[in-house]
């Protein structure tokens, strides 16, 4: 008796699983012609020598070896974890109290989401400029501002030891988009689970702690993900900011306080021309956030809960 | 009005007295935010004398000037015996000192007082036509038409292609599911200088450098950042919604159709501004395969009209506020989609 029911699951099985597949079929198509090629040539770069003129000659282990003795590779690297260790949850806590403010039924709400948005619509060349002049020990307009509270603001980008501090600051700015996700979030609990709440008892407090916090666990989680990812690449506002700083040392000055690891990456890819240490450079950043990231998904059977999980077999 | 009703709950369920804070502390933070903006404004509409002035005033102003015997001389408010008289300055003198006279008689004997207890006469003097100026020098017409076409086309390609593989991600079960997904995430994970060469030679080969198609096609297979958060939000749908579809007949498409699509319709809004904002401030990839200025999009030539003209940091700025202003009214635009909020009434 059991034999047709168990073959009759088996094909809805499959079906499920071809649908799966016939569905997700785009993304493997586009990653198949355009983005497995170059990951690979890229493996391939990072166990070569290669100076992008000359073909690659076969260098073995020998670019993570060199790479593992690098003091620059350690410093950049600890350059890049304390920004993380800081501006992470900094950031990831800090939008999301204002997006549950933004989400509070006072009025005029729309503008103050406009504005609290305007951070994310300039592009990172436009924010780094920006902020260069409002930090600006001479010209700009924050030391000035501290001045007349009575602080002595320090020198920001040519100071060694507040560049990145002012790095995070610029950061907790531009959290706008964090803001959106987490709102969209918010909007989509669904009321009637506040009123059931509110029946049972429950206070504000109650009520966000155990309705609002576990029904927008899935965003906190996308934010957080993105957010590793993201900030282990962190290169565009530095670049502008340190290559453009005269009295700063250059790129990933002063003092190297702000040489990031995609910094220092870039710098062997494209001004000492070493491509294929910069490859295996990349390569070892890979496997670090990897690495965290699959740590993040496994602790988020612990925290995230999903309405409409499809439980596993 | 009583003074219990401040603190009593109105119809909206909260009381009057926390609404009073919640606004205060949004006006407070938007104070913050607010404050480069308003400098970007700001520089935009100063000329290069203004931009040097120390510390920047927020409000472009210039000093009014008299006509001394033929040159332009900075008028000042002057206290002299007691009186206020409004006197033009002529010459510096040692000790922070300076000539002043009276600009109704420029030959009657100046008076010789220090410059910094004398009130420098300012007016608000506004540049518009550091706008036009910048726009001319940025080839602006065209290079919109080149950014609204990567931008569009490409998030029609995102919307459609990332919403079947979010879908496909959610809601099934398969074999390596799991190990697909995290693939599909690891293709964010490795810097993007290391794949830039390879990627290049790749479009190179297809003949499509200095071509806008290399910023368009790869949007309509999807991508990891809008599939990611689609799933997220396609999984706080409750399956029941599916179930009674399937019941019903529907096919997994018309599912996804008629129920998911519906339900996340914030989550749609998100990913289509993010798109938007993402396809018309990205400079990097525009800048690598757009070699000619004509295909250039608004990001690039903005950079490298800041490369060019560092000193016109007026027109950089004048530039910048063109190049905010549309995302700005495509989100005020988006929130009646995201305040509609999402309604559950299928379930009860």
């Amino acid at each position: 008796m059991a034999k047709p029911h168990d073959r009759k699951n088996i094909s809805l099985a499959r079906r499920e699983s071809l649908w799966a597949y016939a569905f997700i079929s785009p993304w493997i198509l586009g990653f198949i012609i355009f983005t497995v090629g170059p990951m690979l040539a890229s493996l391939f770069f990072s166990f070569t020598d290669y100076n992008i003129v000359d073909p690659p000659r076969w260098n073995g282990i020998n670019n993570y070896v060199n790479l593992f003795q690098d003091d620059l590779f350690w410093h950049s690297l600890g350059v890049t974890f304390k920004f993380a260790v800081v501006a992470l949850p900094l950031g990831l806590v800090f939008s999301y109290l204002i997006a549950v403010l933004l989400n509070q039924k006072v009025r005029g709400v729309n503008v103050w989401r406009t504005i609290y948005f305007l951070p994310s619509v300039i592009a990172g060349v436009a924010v780094a400029l920006l902020w260069v002049r409002i930090f600006d020990p001479r010209y700009g307009i924050l030391n000035p501002l501290l001045e007349k509270i009575g602080i002595e603001g320090p020198g920001w980008f040519s100071d060694p030891q507040w560049a990145v501090p002012a790095l995070v600051i610029m950061s907790l700015w531009g959290v706008g988009g964090n803001i959106i996700i987490y709102l969209a979030g918010l909007q989509g609990v669904p009321t009637d689970l506040y009123d059931a709440a509110k029946v049972d008892g429950a206070n504000a407090w109650q009520r966000f702690w155990h309705v609002t916090l576990p029904m927008t666990s899935p965003v906190i989680f996308y934010n957080l993900v993105l957010g590793l990812i993201a900030t282990f690449q962190y290169f565009t506002e530095v670049y502008v900011i340190s290559s453009g700083n005269s009295n700063g040392g250059g790129l990933g000055g002063p003092a190297r306080s702000t040489l990031f690891y995609n910094i220092y990456l870039y710098q062997n890819a494209f001004k000492y021309f070493h491509m294929g240490y910069a490859s295996s450079m990349a390569w070892v950043l890979f496997i670090i956030v990897l690495c965290l990231t699959l740590l993040v998904f496994r602790s988020s059977a612990a925290w995230v809960y999903y309405e409409g999980e499809v439980k596993g077999r | 009005m009583k003074i219990e009703k401040l603190f009593t709950a109105n119809r909206e369920g909260q009381p009057f007295i926390l609404k009073g804070i919640v606004n205060l502390i949004l006006a407070a933070g938007a104070g913050i935010i607010m404050i480069p903006f308003l400098y970007l404004i700001s520089t935009s509409l100063k000329d290069r004398d203004q931009m040097r002035q120390i510390p920047p005033p927020l409000i472009p102003i210039a000093a009014v000037t008299a006509n001394i015997n033929g040159t332009e001389e900075p008028l000042y408010e002057v206290t002299f015996d007691g009186q206020t008289r409004q006197m033009a300055l002529v010459k510096n003198r040692p000790g922070g000192k300076g000539l002043f006279v009276d600009p109704a008689a420029p030959e009657s004997e100046p008076l010789e007082l220090v410059i910094a207890e004398q009130k420098e006469l300012t007016r608000v003097e506004l540049h518009f036509e550091n706008y036009p100026e910048a726009l001319r020098q940025m080839k602006f017409g065209r290079v919109l038409v080149n950014t609204l076409l990567v931008t569009f086309i490409g998030m029609v390609g995102m919307l459609f292609s990332s919403s079947l593989v979010a879908y496909g991600f959610s809601r099934f079960r398969a074999p390596w599911l799991n190990v697909l997904f995290i693939l599909l995430l690891s293709t964010i994970m490795l810097p993007s200088q290391v794949r830039l060469l390879p990627t290049y030679v790749f479009f190179n080969k297809l003949g499509w450098v200095d071509t806008l198609l290399p910023l368009i096609v790869p949007q309509f297979f999807a991508n990891a950042y809008d599939v990611f958060l689609l799933r997220q939000f396609f999984m706080t749908i409750p399956l029941e919604l599916d179930d009674a579809a399937k019941i019903d007949g529907a096919s997994p498409m018309q599912t996804l159709l008629y129920i998911i699509l519906p339900q996340a319709r914030p989550a749609l809004a998100s990913v289509a501004i993010f798109h938007f904002l993402y396809a018309w401030n990205d400079f990097y990839e525009p800048l690598i395969y757009l070699h000619n200025p004509e295909n250039w999009t608004l990001a690039v030539g903005l950079q490298t009209f800041n490369a060019l003209y560092a000193v016109n940091t007026n027109y950089i700025m004048a530039a910048s506020v063109v190049m905010v202003v549309p995302p700005i009214i495509l989100y005020f635009l988006a929130q009646k989609i995201f305040t509609q909020g999402v309604v559950f009434t299928g379930i009860k």
